[in-house]
């Protein structure tokens, strides 16, 4: 367990330090994290400019989706994308077989592989939006809100990385893999509205098929305190599986690998 | 220049042959590709049940139907991938094979880009059907609109190719343009009415929407369905919209033009 978690040191040092070697793109990032933010706000600031309520969600409780979306993307963007795309540029040139050597399992050392240090800009912005959001409430979350709510951002993070690690499997198959993670970014694109201001058949949708809602919705919910103890454990039981699943799907994928390199 | 020019009218058939083959070749990348412009279902089911609560700055259910039924058609058949096409052959050193051959590259990609469309109209096809049928209120029984809208559409596919074509073409200058085309696809989005109509957006960026190439790839086509115009706004709106096209045509070419002196072919 240490040796993974050194590993994970190692690789997020070697990571800061080749984005430390552009330090310009700090500017850059930064400004590009705000103008983001507020793409991403538009079009609930034109919903909730007309209408108080949608389907019993107003605005400051939106807005909370909404941040655990930035928040969510920021692990996306900075964490697992990354590391994906290494993950195809390893399959495709055949350096991938040198991962498989190492003693260490190859899907934590794929995962770990790639960061975006400068992503954090969006998980500071995702932080100022619930501030502001508990503000315009008037009510701040309770601690044990807050610890649960913490949680899910986890259990939302890890039910997205499943997801996006069955997407990579897929790649040993097909050989190519940016398509595919471009669908689930669009899909995913979805998780910045709460799921119940769809109607039914989307909301059963991105509840069991494509766990979008666990990802924004659930965890959001639990930090505003609505979420109820069945729909909690059902969220984390939920991610647990699909954890499982995924790492299933990685293990036979990296079965039936066959080298590009020979 | 005579000469370049007869030989690219004479390959033109067998890009586009090539472009079916590697469609069809490809498919399953393909049907991957027009899974992701579904967003805009979703977006309908999203502003229909808030307009059920009563209509939304004059968007009643029925207007956001053909709205979205409208934006759903045109952006299946002006989307394409050609900046990733372009990033990945660029990387990889494949783009080599492609400046050997005697034509512009923005000619081949063209080609096989619209070999394409035959496919992408199957799948638009049943959306102008379903569009038709639930919301005749909603589509314009105007016949010069109607005339126009394919000059209006093939006009919307060449701005966004030649805006993805640059950017693909960035990639000689940067190893990943991946953060640039996710910008290009957010102010898109918004800039657009891809996301939500343009006039529903506040004053301000309303304003600044109007001014950007953006609305050209896709607002301006769904307005010639689902509205109807004075024929002096259609004009217009057709004017600005061949402004841009040339306009942008001729930035994409530059920007490759410029890139492409850069290019080291990786690989062997």
């Amino acid at each position: 367990m240490t040796k993974y978690l050194r590993l994970v040191a190692i690789q997020l040092r070697i990571s800061v330090a080749s984005a430390m070697a552009y330090r310009a793109n700090f500017l850059i990032e930064g400004v590009m994290a705000a103008a983001w933010l507020a793409l991403t706000l538009l079009p609930l600031i034109v919903l909730y400019g007309v209408r108080q309520d949608v389907n019993g969600w107003d605005l400051s409780s939106a807005l909370v989706v909404m941040a655990y979306f930035t928040g969510l993307r920021a692990v996306l963007e900075g964490v697992i994308s990354p590391s994906l795309v290494d993950l195809v540029e390893r399959i495709r040139n055949g350096s991938f077989d040198y991962v498989l050597l190492k003693p260490v399992d190859a899907q934590a050392m794929i995962s770990a592989s790639r960061y975006e240090p400068w992503k954090a800009f969006d998980l500071i912005g995702a932080l100022a939006l619930i501030v502001y959001a508990f503000y315009r409430r008037g009510a701040a979350p309770s601690p044990a809100e807050i610890l649960l709510g913490a949680a899910l951002f986890v259990v939302g993070a890890l039910a997205m990385y499943s997801l996006w690690i069955v997407c990579a499997a897929a790649s040993f198959w097909v050989g190519r893999l940016d398509n595919l993670m471009y669908l689930l970014g669009a899909i995913f694109d979805t998780g910045r509205w709460p799921v119940m201001v769809l109607p039914g058949l989307w909301r059963f949708v991105f509840t069991f098929v494509i766990p979008i809602a666990v990802m924004t919705t659930f965890p959001a919910m639990a930090l505003l305190g609505t979420l109820n103890g069945t729909a909690a454990l059902a969220t984390i039981g939920g991610t647990l599986a699909l954890l499982a699943i995924s790492r299933l799907v990685w293990r036979s994928a990296i079965r039936s690998y066959t080298s590009a390199s020979s | 220049m005579k000469s370049q020019l007869s030989r690219t009218v004479r390959a033109l058939p067998t890009l586009l042959r090539i472009g079916v083959a590697e469609t069809v070749a490809y498919r399953a990348e393909f049907v991957v590709w027009i899974l992701t412009t579904t967003q805009p279902l979703i977006m309908m089911s999203l502003w229909t049940s808030v307009a059920r609560g009563g209509s939304f700055k004059g968007y009643d259910a029925d207007a956001f139907v053909a709205y979205y039924l409208a934006t759903l058609l045109v952006r299946q058949l002006t989307g394409n991938w050609v900046a990733w096409q372009m990033m990945e052959e660029i990387r990889m050193g494949t783009m080599a094979m492609r400046l050997l051959r005697p034509i512009h590259p923005f000619v081949t990609y063209t080609a096989s880009h619209l070999a394409a469309l035959p496919f992408r109209s199957i799948v638009a096809l049943p959306i102008v059907v379903i569009l038709l049928i639930t919301s005749s209120g909603g589509v314009t029984h105007d016949p010069l609109q109607l005339g126009v809208l394919p000059v209006s559409i093939a006009m919307a596919w060449l701005i966004t190719f030649a805006i993805l074509f640059a950017i693909g073409a960035l990639a000689f200058f940067l190893t990943q343009t991946m953060a640039i085309s996710t910008l290009y696809f957010g102010l898109f989005s918004l800039f657009s009415g891809y996301l939500l109509p343009l006039d529903l957006l506040p004053a301000p960026i309303a304003k600044v929407a109007a001014v950007l190439p953006f609305r050209f790839t896709l607002s301006v086509p769904v307005e010639l369905i689902t509205r109807t115009l004075p024929h002096r706004e259609v004009a217009e709106l057709l004017a600005a919209q061949a402004g841009w096209t040339v306009g942008l045509i001729v930035v994409a070419v530059w920007t490759w033009n410029a890139g492409v002196r850069r290019f080291e072919a990786v690989g062997t």
